[in-house]
């Protein structure tokens, strides 16, 4: 059922539309930056893009910076919501579990086809700016220092600039290539894995709804909440176990030394949304009327 | 084949399905009649365990439903309210997903094609190419749906009017495909609101009303004599005097004679002079008797409802 569920949604246009909007943003950022020059001050706009006119293998984090807040969250939502809804409301739910396919089964194989998604996603997102970068802003030598941006929160100074070829760390000291590559795996996974927990939430509402926009947006409705309570500090007793309170920890990834407290936080916190929502919907689902 | 006891879905205060006892023997070609909204498909669903039943019990095949409907849906093609596929992708797609979602399905492609190959030839969709499902016409959805329900050559049919969207050709192509089956060995039930779909081919008729089932039998012996045959004859004014106080009605040169045994009352009307142009036994219709036992669907929204 697994590889079914991949295979519709690979052959589904709107999966390659949604995808191919999340690469065109960075890549549309990428061309008015190189044309123009004009990099956002130091310390605002999204983490990185000040570094990336200097070293364009920065790029695709850059890039996650950019469709992580707003665009991917949508992309996932949207499919998420789908998942059970859009097969409801097009009728084909009710032959899928009269062929038979076990109820349970189709839940996991939905929620599999999500994550594949999401990791097709963020891999294609990472992989074509990595290009653009590149292209557009060439490799990256020695000197390129992101000294203004916050330093990491164990306070570790800042050093100075390394050998060529090497790109620096948010605390200033400098990568190699290999290192660089590293952590950008480490972020895209990161990233990859803060957006199940939203998944979840989507893939339950669609259990909940034969309507697929309704469930997305429902989901789209959690989002935009717990994004507002996160930058509420009234709201500071919640923050914590707020879906998207570590999604920004992918950052970490390019500190020196490494400061992972938070980025294992977050994955503990989407786990559990994964577990709680996933069980809901297999609660509800497993023993719902079928009447679409 | 088909077995349900005190079978009920109470949907809120709401009563779809009332304590209704169904009986489907393997081999027959049940016919299921009802108004519109009188519970036909809520049962069909409840039947497949889609949707769970409130109180009563189902049997399919021997297994009881829901619990251990996994191990008979195999055997089972269905088509519930209607055809759907996904509009993006073209039929033979859609089947062969389909097909391969299913257990004991054949991993290797040919085989998988094949399948749905045999499907598609048989609802007279063999030569259909690549276009996409959303631009099919009502009847090709109908028909795709068909090939959908006899991907596993099952052993039972439960068909929620099927002939939907066809033309008269169609219609009477999947009715020779269901009798041929059904002579094959597959149980057909058909759901249907269409009373001449189920007289053409059912051998057996439940009626079903407001939730309730009404009437469960042979088709045949629901078609029984009236005790009356009608008379076209030029002479009718004479019959009338000839026959004596049996003619009921008189229209035209058209009687309505009680009478047993249309032999003998031609011989009599011969043996009196006069002509008789045609005679025949009256029997019961099937519409007769269902709009007797039915009220109005539930899409007819009088004051007259109770």
């Amino acid at each position: 059922m697994i590889v079914i569920e991949l295979a519709k949604l690979l052959r589904r246009g709107r999966t390659w539309t949604s995808i191919g909007l999340l690469c065109a943003l960075p890549a549309v950022v990428a061309v008015f930056l190189a044309t123009t020059e004009i990099s956002p001050p130091p310390g605002q706009g999204a983490a990185f893009l000040s570094a990336v006119l200097r070293a364009g293998t920065l790029y695709p984090a850059a890039a996650l910076a950019l469709v992580l807040p707003v665009f991917l969250p949508i992309a996932v939502v949207l499919v998420g919501g789908d998942s059970v809804a859009g097969e409801a409301s097009a009728g084909t739910l009710r032959y899928l579990l009269i062929r038979p396919v076990g109820r349970t089964t189709l839940l996991v194989a939905k929620l599999v086809a999500l994550t594949a998604f999401v990791v097709l996603a963020v891999a294609l997102v990472a992989g074509t700016s990595l290009l653009v970068g590149i292209a557009l802003f060439g490799v990256g030598d020695a000197t390129t220092v992101l000294q203004p941006l916050p330093p990491a929160p164990d306070g570790s100074a800042p050093s100075g600039a390394g050998p060529p070829g090497s790109v620096t760390s948010l605390s200033g000291t400098t990568l190699t290539p290999e290192q660089l590559t590293l952590r950008l795996l480490g972020a895209m996974g990161y990233v990859t894995l803060s957006m199940l927990g939203l998944g979840a939430i989507a893939l339950f509402l669609s259990t909940v709804t034969d309507s697929a926009l309704g469930a997305a947006l429902g989901a789209l409705a959690t989002l935009v909440t717990s994004q507002v309570l996160v930058t509420l500090d009234a709201a500071g007793a919640i923050r914590p176990y707020l879906p998207t309170r570590y999604w920004l920890s992918w950052v970490d990834f390019f500190r020196e030394p490494l400061f992972l407290y938070d980025v294992q936080r977050g994955l503990v916190l989407q786990a559990c949304y994964v577990l709680v929502f996933f069980a809901a919907a297999w609660a509800n689902f497993s023993t719902k009327d079928i009447t679409s | 084949m088909i077995v349900t006891k005190g079978l009920t879905k109470r949907y809120g205060a709401r009563l779809a399905v009332d304590s209704v006892d169904l009986q489907v023997a393997a081999g027959d070609r049940y016919g299921f009649l009802g108004p519109n909204g009188s519970g036909k498909t809520t049962l069909v669903r409840m039947l497949l365990g889609l949707v769970y039943a409130t109180s009563g019990e189902i049997e399919l095949m021997g297994r009881p439903v829901p619990g251990r409907v996994a191990e008979v849906l195999p055997e089972i093609g269905a088509l519930v309210e209607g055809p759907a596929a996904y509009p993006h992708l073209p039929g033979p797609t859609y089947l062969s997903l389909l097909e391969a979602a299913g257990p004991g399905r054949y991993r290797q492609g040919w085989k998988r094609r094949q399948r749905v190959a045999e499907a598609l030839d048989r609802v007279g969709l063999a030569g259909i190419d690549r276009r996409p499902v959303r631009t099919y016409s009502l009847g090709m959805r109908q028909r795709l749906g068909l090939a959908g329900a006899l991907l596993g050559q099952p052993k039972l049919l439960i068909l929620d009017e099927p002939t939907n969207g066809l033309d008269p050709h169609g219609i009477r192509e999947i009715r020779d495909l269901l009798v041929e089956l059904n002579k094959a060995g597959t149980t057909v039930f058909l759901s249907s609101h269409l009373l001449a779909e189920v007289e053409q081919l059912c051998t057996r008729v439940g009626v079903v009303d407001r939730g309730r089932l009404v009437l469960q039998d042979d088709l045949a012996a629901l078609q029984g004599p009236t005790g009356r045959v009608v008379v076209h004859s030029p002479d009718a004014a004479a019959a009338v005097t000839l026959l004596d106080g049996r003619v009921e009605r008189r229209d035209g040169d058209r009687l309505v004679v009680r009478a047993v045994d249309p032999a003998a009352l031609t011989a009599r009307l011969v043996e009196g002079g006069l002509r008789v142009r045609g005679i025949r036994e009256e029997r019961r219709t099937l519409e007769d008797l269902v709009l007797e036992l039915t009220a109005a669907g539930s899409d007819h929204i009088g004051e007259s409802r109770p």
